[in-house]
């Protein structure tokens, strides 16, 4: 990293398209400005008090159709870099579908990383280069935002709330992870580093990190644990929902609406069990609002996901 | 003296000046005939007085800005004081200082005068907007003495609500009862607009200071309820325990940034629109030329007052709001660039053959269109949604919003102030020293916050004071374009004190000016004008419509030649 940069590196593959868009912009504007500036001179040179200047009354050329002229043709300027901006973010809009998934868990005042196998990380967040990268992130507390400059992405993360982010990054080596939203007396603090190494450097340094069983399996040690599968085992002496192949679907619920089941229902459940329930089923589940953190959300809804439509009996 | 105004019989005016004299003059009441006032002009005293105060008060506070980020490893201050020093400056600033600063000056001031008035429709009203923007000040200032503010002056929640230790309370408050100051200011100048103008001052006739204040005050009137509303939500979570914002309990904090936006984008035109009529106002009686296209300025006027409601999300842009919503508002912000991109073509339009003279309100108003332009312009790369993802939250946006508001609406005060300063004292300013102040000032706001365009594309975050060593080099050279810039705005504080004790008496329209507030003497007489005047003609006839305008010779030449 150079001493004194005056322009970030481009390490993912938004940002050459970014930096295109901004150039063009820097070089239209600055033309603009200077074409301001340039007859704001000439004519308060010229036509200072005094002058031998001409003056005379202003050519009928330069009355309406000048004014139509020139806001028209503002206006088309403007609309094309409205399109030109726009279609970009819709063309990167969406994740490719087979985005390597890595989670993202944001407080006051650090980053917590949880990777698919279960490797966990603070304040790093190791990735390998060329690959579709999705970030699933909450926050825990406040409002934070994950910025990673060389990357040009940015992203809200909403307490209470599941947000995602993707990258592509196109060089290895260590970047910058802000916080860009004000979070509290250490927010300055809230920083990190991006790693991207080659796909081999990588996959060795996710298995020398021997997690403690990947993410689903520490989610289904939690189950056992925290006591869901006395109610959530089919044929048991409570009358709870069956979690095989539910993920996905779209479940009735009680107030007559549908909800489709995803992460953010599953964390709701959890955290506000007793409003409005699936239809057929009694409000009777106790809230674990307090007892699971957010990292133990995660492990749990990626267990209830593994119980895929094709994974029916796996509770057993 | 202008056919505008009726011939004067010299013997009723003395008679008159005994009776009016100047709005100055004592009524033998000492300091409580000034803390009583209704009449327009002394409240615009009042509140410049006020507003001087808080921009020195924030800007000390940005003076610890720039100290503090001098060094990456932050020396100075704690964590918990950067956050309170910044949250001060954009507190005081933005509500104490930029929302009231022009319209409640200058509009109070000369508004009436300008459409021929007496005074406001409301005056009394208007004390009370003075008084309760005090207060509303007052409950800042308490909320800092007793331990300070952190949230920065947007009252993010759940930040705000749930999780800051600081007196996020008693600053909300403050800010709620200067909200209704500024409510009641809008008020009180839609009224005076409708029902006081003066014979023959139709709505075209009207200089655009006019319509700028006017388009001002609706703004005020329809967005300041929604800050009061959401900012008493914020006082209701935090004191209440209310989950509006609190998305644990089924509230939205993405709720709170549209209605805040909804509000605080609109708020940025009530700092810009006003400076935009100042402007105006100066470079077409220095440049002895009528503006160019009069109409198209009013149109712009309105259709930024207009557009600027719904542009807001623009400012959401990563928040987690839907990306289709995200592009309605790009379009729009483009769209709203339109008006301001014609204010700026046709004051530099309006230069075309006229006879410029440079005097120190010319240079402000110069630099302002330069500085505006920049800001300007830049919006147009936060309006790009790409580009505002990388430098949202930003020094980018820093140095953008610092452009307009700073460049653009405190060099307006500053050409206001100086063009109206004989008008409002009756005396003369000091021409060298101010115009050295306008340079010194241009150039001091570019080395401070030109850098930070370049700092916020590298992804330097706004509210850090602990920083990466490698954004050191342009930290320092902003913070020492800081120590020009704050010896440019201590200056004027210098001269214009003196000025006001010692400066030379003023002809009554130095400039040979052609607003209704000039045909009046200097300082104006205590109901503005000895007769109501009847207005015959347009606002800006410094020349006829065929004709080239001719060098003339003003009183303020005359009176430089005694020198």
């Amino acid at each position: 990293m150079s001493a004194f940069p005056i322009f970030p590196r481009e390490a993912s593959s938004f940002a050459p398209k970014t930096d295109a868009l901004y150039f063009t912009l820097v070089v239209l504007s600055g033309s603009i400005a200077l074409l301001v500036f340039a007859l704001i001179i000439v004519f308060a040179v010229r036509y200072r008090r005094g002058s031998s200047a001409p003056r005379g009354a202003l050519p009928s050329l330069i009355k309406n159709e000048f004014e139509i002229g020139w806001t028209s043709a503002t206006l088309f300027v403007f609309l094309m870099l409205f399109w030109w901006a726009g279609s970009n973010q819709i063309g990167q809009l969406l994740p490719p579908a087979r985005a390597m998934e890595i989670h993202v868990v944001a407080k006051q005042w650090m980053w917590k990383i949880q990777h698919a196998n279960g490797a966990r990380e603070i304040n790093m967040l190791h990735a390998p280069i060329d690959e579709p990268i999705r970030l699933d992130m909450t926050s825990q507390d406040v409002i934070h935002s994950f910025s990673v400059p060389d990357f040009r992405i940015k992203q809200d993360i909403l307490p209470g709330r599941y947000v995602e982010s993707w990258f592509r990054a196109t060089k290895t080596g260590t970047f910058r992870l802000y916080c860009t939203q004000f979070c509290g007396t250490a927010h300055s603090g809230m920083v990190g580093s991006v790693i991207i190494m080659s796909k081999a450097d990588f996959a060795s340094w996710l298995a020398a990190q021997r997690p403690a069983g990947d993410l689903a399996g520490q989610g289904r040690a939690l189950f056992t644990s925290l006591g869901c599968a006395g109610c959530h085992t089919p044929g048991g002496p409570i009358h709870a929902p069956d979690l095989a192949g539910l993920y996905g679907r779209k479940v009735p619920l009680s107030d007559g609406a549908f909800a489709l089941v995803d992460d953010g229902y599953i964390r709701d459940r959890i955290l506000n069990p007793r409003s409005n329930p699936p239809a057929g089923y009694d409000p009777i589940m106790p809230s674990f609002k307090g007892e699971v953190d957010d990292g133990e959300i995660l492990a749990l809804t990626a267990y209830i996901r593994s119980l895929g439509p094709n994974s029916r009996g796996a509770l057993q | 003296m202008t056919d505008a105004v009726a011939p004067i019989d010299h013997a009723e005016l003395r008679r008159v000046r005994i009776v009016a004299g100047s709005y100055l003059d004592s009524e033998g009441g000492g300091l409580s005939e000034w803390l009583l006032a209704t009449d327009h002009k002394r409240i615009a005293l009042l509140y410049a007085l006020m507003i001087t105060a808080f921009f020195f008060i924030g800007g000390a506070a940005a003076t610890l800005i720039r100290l503090e980020l001098i060094s990456p490893h932050g020396h100075f201050l704690s964590d918990d004081e950067y956050n309170h020093v910044f949250t001060l400056h954009g507190i005081i600033m933005v509500w104490f200082f930029l929302v009231p600063l022009i319209p409640a000056t200058f509009g109070n001031f000369l508004l009436p005068m300008m459409i021929g008035a007496p005074d406001v429709a409301f005056p009394k009203l208007n004390l009370a907007s003075w008084y309760l923007t005090l207060i509303g000040g007052i409950c800042v200032l308490a909320a800092m003495m007793l331990g300070g503010v952190d949230t920065g002056w947007t009252f993010y929640p759940p930040y705000s609500t749930a999780f800051s230790n600081s007196n996020v309370a008693v600053a909300v408050v403050g800010v709620i009862i200067a909200g209704f100051g500024t409510i009641a200011t809008g008020v009180n100048f839609v009224a005076t607009t409708h029902m006081l103008r003066a014979p023959g001052m139709t709505w075209f006739r009207m200089p655009l200071f006019v319509w700028t204040i006017y388009a001002t005050s609706l703004v005020m009137i329809l967005a300041t309820p929604v800050l009061a509303i959401t900012l008493t939500l914020v006082a209701a979570d935090r004191l209440f325990g209310l989950p509006v914002f609190d998305g644990f309990r089924g509230g939205d904090p993405l709720l709170f940034q549209h209605l805040f936006w909804f509000y605080s984008h609109p708020a940025v035109y009530i700092m810009i629109l006003p400076a935009m009529g100042v402007v105006t106002e100066v470079i077409t009686c220095f440049a002895r030329r009528r503006v160019f296209g009069y109409a198209m300025m009013v149109y712009a006027v309105l259709s930024i007052a207009i557009i600027g409601f719904v542009v807001w999300g623009h400012h959401m842009f990563v928040s987690g709001q839907s990306v289709f919503a995200s592009l309605v508002f790009s379009f729009l912000s483009f769209i709203v660039a339109v008006p301001s991109a014609i204010k700026v073509f046709n004051w530099t339009a309006t230069l075309y053959r006229g006879q410029i003279t440079f005097e120190a309100p010319m240079l402000y108003a110069l630099g302002f269109v330069g500085l505006f332009t920049i800001g300007g312009l830049t919006g147009l790369f936060l309006a790009s949604v790409p580009i505002d993802i990388q430098v949202t939250g930003t020094y980018f946006v820093v140095a953008h919003f610092h452009y307009v508001m700073v460049g653009g609406a405190v060099s307006a005060y500053f050409a206001g102030l100086h063009f109206w300063w004989p008008k409002i004292t009756g005396r003369q300013y000091p021409e060298s020293w101010a115009r050295f102040a306008a340079a010194l000032m241009f150039f001091g706001f570019n080395f401070t916050f030109f850098p930070q365009f370049i700092l916020g594309y590298l992804g330097m975050p706004r509210r850090y004071h602990v920083y990466p060593p490698e954004f050191q080099p342009l930290n320092v050279m902003s913070s020492a374009g800081a120590v020009v810039l704050a010896a440019a705005y201590l200056m004027p504080l210098g001269y214009l004190t003196w000025a006001c004790f010692y400066g030379k008496p003023s002809p009554a329209n130095p400039w040979n000016a052609k607003g209704l507030e000039w045909q009046t003497s200097s300082p104006p007489p205590k109901r503005n004008f000895l007769r109501t005047p009847i207005v015959t003609e347009g606002p800006y006839e410094y020349h006829d419509l065929d004709i080239a305008p001719e060098p003339q010779a003003r009183p303020v030449d005359a009176a430089r030649a005694h020198d």
